[in-house]
């Protein structure tokens, strides 16, 4: 498939295109075993260095597992761990060249701010003056520099994260394991951080890899994503890649909204697939597909791509398909119209609310048409 | 205030009357002028001076005294490591038989035991005195200490030795420099619980004890058999009164240390 | 992390000294408690084999292996169950066991119908009076047993303060005879174990959801119901533990019946130590510790799945 230049961030940044570049870290058919239950089961992946990673999916599908072998905390039952080139398997915790910041913070309460900085490079040996002239330059760049003495009781949610992360970073690691970093944090301070972290990471060039169970964290912060599925990685890719490519509906779903539509393949080939409903519409895609005719298959559209006209669009190559307005919502900035199709499916489209106008022209009941371009969605055969 | 809660605040007052009813008629009584019980005779510290004078009971208070610091603080290292092991090590072969032993002293009444380790220094020929009341207390006490332990760690924030193991820290060093210090106050509390444990045990005691190895306890219940010396009175209110003293200056200290991080910890949330 | 997940012993957690430290955490005190604990029980055992002697120790056969597996056999052979048939033979015995198991039973159910309403108090006290109240319930059990168990001799005799308010006050005319009956040995039982169940019972009270009561008030339940149907019901593992905690140790009791109690008090600790301080009669005494230890293996081990059972559970 075309790569198209979809999104707008780091498009130069892509070593996972470049065929001469290794993976930083490797796994190689991983598998974790917790007596009868699988955690991970034949994991594949290759991370690469100074990338912001994140492995996205729902509780348990084995995102903090793959993490914590990373961090040394659990050994892969089968499979190969690599961590710039060395074979990770017996290497306990504390001799790792990795460092995590714990979803709880895990600060040392009966330690000051400072020393819970210093307490990694203390392990080192370092020389004690070295130590403090680290500790200051940590603590200036998470900006908390007059909190040096306090104790992790007296800091607010906030705070205590800033002085986790600078702990994390003390050692310079090669590699920073972030677990839902964000998670205990407040809407309007989860925006703030998540720009000061990305910022962070191109600035040190250093690896992050993150866990999270938030797309849209996953989605403003990394380079890459991983959507996992019960101990297995579902697809791999940037954010626009697994937005607007997903491989399968798990991965639509998850991430932001989608309408599938589920149907019968009548035609598929030369870069074009024809997508048949029970009802007799016909939805056609530009799409190269590897499928059979009579497939079953579901086309995946996100409901920005669809405009809601009154009357039926003008133009040929378009899919249009008529319903009744069932549900309206006004979020001010856009609209949400839930279509219902005469067969019952109902089809979500969001439209911005480009004008000022306080009486929107569609209303509930109304017949409308539901629009959209033939390269506007996929089809999915999983 | 309800019939109910008028229940409940009179039931706790009673029951703090019960328990306290003895102690206190002790401690008055030991001003009491006349040897006799029943009979208030006035005011007098006489029994505390006579008391100073007595040297049996001041030989076996300081018996009981080494015997208790000796066996408590072994009593707590031993312990800590027991709860170390029940709560860290997983399901180990051998694990039903070593928590099976450490449950068991809990409730096993005290001749049995004083009986067994008794005929344990007996078969192997160790000569018995100060040594083996320190042996005998240190095994019984070291279950309190490890239920105590074991309960404060089973609740123990296991991602602080994880992070300080992910910064390089090894494991032994994990726990002396991360672990200890926070379950500290539990630790502290089995410490005090094998102090009390030991300075109160009359049974065992007098099973494992050998000659020259007289502790307060035995010498109590012999002279409370003989016929009771008002002395008595006045040493068990010198112990009262000291452990009263202690548990009271431990509170104070625990409660302001409370309120002080209550009020940092309302400080910084205020901070945004 | 369950136990399932936890690192084993020996797991590859690292390089050798972290795999030795940690053999050695368990096996210090596992050997202590095994030679300490255990292995005296063996000893106990066979001295109920053996007979008394006018001997140091004052037993036959002692305990020597200097001449062999040969000597060994020898001595085995001077084993005997004599001690166990003249505990059957005497009803002595027998009376002394089933009355330590009567009085035991009747003072865990006082100790519990004392202490219940006291836990209950405590738990239902405001938050900031619980603390305050739990160290005042610990604090006599900080001091000594022993002087507490003998200041009751002072209130309980004839002469006692019990007496002397009592015909004070014109409710007696003649003093009661309390010391030195069951009776007293059952106040001095309930007094000095009461901690043992009101703690335990106060642990689990306090950690009840206090909405469920509401709850049930709100459904129509009288006060008398809810405490029924639902307090008591979830208060059964405290009750529970408490029940153990008193009853195992006093089946087994020593001091209380000894200085509280009468010369018709029976009670198997106060047999034990007579066999064996009075009467000198070291294997005799162990056959009676061997046969109480057999009657409280049941409670012990339940005792014990139960405490394990609570400690995995908040884990």
């Amino acid at each position: 498939m075309a790569k198209k230049a979809l999104g707008p961030v780091r498009r130069t940044f892509a070593p996972w295109d470049d065929p001469s570049t290794k993976p930083f870290i490797e796994f190689n058919g991983v598998t974790k075993r917790f007596g009868d239950f699988t955690a991970i089961d034949n994991i594949n992946l290759g991370i690469y260095e100074r990338e912001f990673f994140a492995l996205l999916g729902p509780s348990g599908c084995g995102k903090t597992t793959m993490m914590r072998m990373i961090a040394g905390f659990d050994e892969p039952s089968d499979g190969k761990l690599m961590l710039d080139g060395q074979d990770l398997a017996g290497i306990p915790p504390y001799r790792r060249p990795s460092n995590m910041m714990f979803q709880s913070y895990a600060l040392f309460p009966h330690m000051t701010v400072a020393a819970n900085v210093a307490f990694g490079l203390k392990q080192e040996g370092m020389p004690r003056a070295q130590i403090a002239a680290r500790v200051d330059e940590m603590l200036k760049l998470v900006k908390l520099t007059p909190f040096a003495a306090r104790k992790p009781h007296q800091l607010s949610g906030g705070q205590k994260q800033r002085v986790a992360l600078a702990r994390s970073l003390a050692k310079r690691p090669k590699v920073l394991l972030l677990d839902e970093p964000l998670g205990a944090l407040d809407k309007k301070l989860r925006e703030e951080t998540q720009f000061e972290l990305s910022d962070l990471q191109v600035d040190l060039g250093l690896t992050f890899v993150i866990v999270t169970h938030d797309q849209e964290e996953a989605m403003t912060l990394a380079d890459r994503i991983a959507v996992m599925d019960h101990g297995r990685i579902v697809q791999i890719g940037t954010p626009a890649e697994i937005y607007e490519q997903p491989n399968s509906r798990y991965v639509a779903d998850f991430i932001g909204s989608i309408n599938l539509i589920g149907g019968r393949i009548t035609a598929c080939g030369g870069g074009a697939v024809r997508l048949e409903r029970d009802g007799g519409t016909t939805i056609l895609v530009e799409q190269d597909l590897d499928a059979k005719v009579g497939d079953t298959a579901w086309f995946a559209v996100r409901p920005e791509k669809i405009t809601v006209t009154m009357e039926r669009p003008a133009e040929v190559n378009v899919n249009c398909l008529e319903g009744e307005v069932w549900e309206i919502g006004y979020l001010g900035d856009i609209s949400t119209y839930h279509v219902r199709l005469p067969d019952g499916e109902t089809i979500k489209a969001t439209l911005a609310n480009r004008t000022r106008a306080v009486q929107r022209p569609i209303g509930w009941e109304d017949k409308v048409w539901v629009s959209w371009s033939r390269d506007s969605g996929v089809v999915l055969t999983s | 205030m309800t019939r109910a809660s008028r229940f409940n605040v009179v039931s706790v007052a009673l029951g703090m009357a019960f328990l306290y009813l003895p102690i206190v008629l002790l401690v008055i009584y030991s001003f009491n002028a006349s040897r006799l019980v029943t009979v208030w005779g006035g005011f007098s510290t006489e029994w505390y001076g006579a008391l100073l004078h007595n040297e049996a009971l001041l030989d076996a208070a300081w018996v009981t005294l080494r015997v208790a610091l000796l066996s408590s603080t072994v009593a707590t290292v031993l312990g800590t490591l027991a709860a170390v092991a029940l709560v860290r090590f997983g399901r180990f072969k051998g694990r039903s038989l070593f928590s099976g032993m450490i449950y068991a002293p809990l409730v096993m009444p005290d001749v049995i035991t004083g009986l067994s380790l008794l005929l344990l220094f007996v078969a192997a020929g160790f000569a018995r005195g100060f040594w083996t009341i320190v042996l005998a207390h240190i095994t019984f006490s070291m279950c309190f200490v490890a239920v105590v332990v074991q309960s404060r760690l089973v609740t123990f924030d296991r991602s602080l030795e994880e992070a300080a193991m992910d910064l390089g820290c090894p494991p032994a060093r994990t726990f002396m420099v991360i672990t200890l210090p926070i379950i500290l106050p539990a630790v502290i509390a089995g410490w005090m619980l094998a102090f009390t444990l030991s300075l109160d045990d009359l049974v065992i005691a007098s099973f494992t004890t050998g000659p020259g190895a007289t502790t307060l306890p035995m010498k109590i219940y012999s002279q409370v058999r003989l016929g009771v010396t008002p002395e008595i009175n006045a040493v068990c209110t010198i112990l009262i009164a000291l452990v009263t003293v202690g548990v009271l200056a431990a509170s104070i200290v625990t409660k302001r240390r409370e309120v002080e991080r209550r009020r940092a910890e309302r400080l910084a949330a205020a901070i945004p | 992390m369950t136990a399932v997940d936890a690192p084993r012993i020996g797991e590859a957690l690292g390089p050798a000294p972290a795999r030795r430290a940690r053999w050695l955490v368990l096996a210090i005190p596992y050997a202590w408690l095994l030679v300490l604990f255990l292995v005296p029980f063996f000893i106990v055992l066979k001295l109920s084999f053996s007979t008394a002697a006018v001997a140091q120790p004052p037993y036959l056969p002692a305990f020597d292996f200097s001449d062999g597996i040969a000597g060994l056999l020898d001595r085995a052979r001077q084993f005997t169950v004599d001690n166990y048939l003249w505990l059957t033979d005497d009803a002595l015995y027998f009376r002394a066991y089933l009355s330590s198991l009567r009085i035991a039973v009747i003072s865990t159910i006082l100790v519990l119908l004392v202490g219940y309403p006291i836990a209950y108090g405590m738990a239902r006290a405001p938050r900031r009076w619980q603390p305050t109240l739990v160290m005042l319930v610990i604090l006599p059990f900080w001091t000594s047993f022993l002087i507490r168990v003998y200041a009751w001799i002072g209130i309980l005799k004839k002469e006692g303060l019990l007496n002397q308010l009592l015909l004070a006050v014109g409710v007696l005319d003649d003093p009661l005879t309390i010391l030195n009956t069951n009776a007293a040995v059952y106040i001095g039982i309930v007094y000095s174990y009461l901690p043992f169940m009101v703690l335990p019972l106060y642990a689990t009270l306090e950690r009840m959801d206090a909405s469920l009561v509401e709850a049930a008030a709100d459904l129509g339940c009288t006060p008398r119901r809810t405490f029924w149907r639902i307090t008591f019901p979830l208060s059964l593992p405290g009750v529970v533990a408490g029940c153990f905690l008193v009853f195992i140790p006093v089946t087994g009791e020593f001091v209380i019946p000894d200085l509280l109690g009468g010369s018709d008090t029976l009670m198997i600790g106060k047999t034990l130590w007579a066999e064996f301080f009075s009467n000198r009669d070291w294997p005799l005494a162990s056959a009676v510790a061997v046969i109480l230890l057999l009657i409280l293996v049941v409670p012990i081990v339940l005792f014990q799945n139960q405490e394990q059972r609570r400690a995995e559970r908040e884990a």
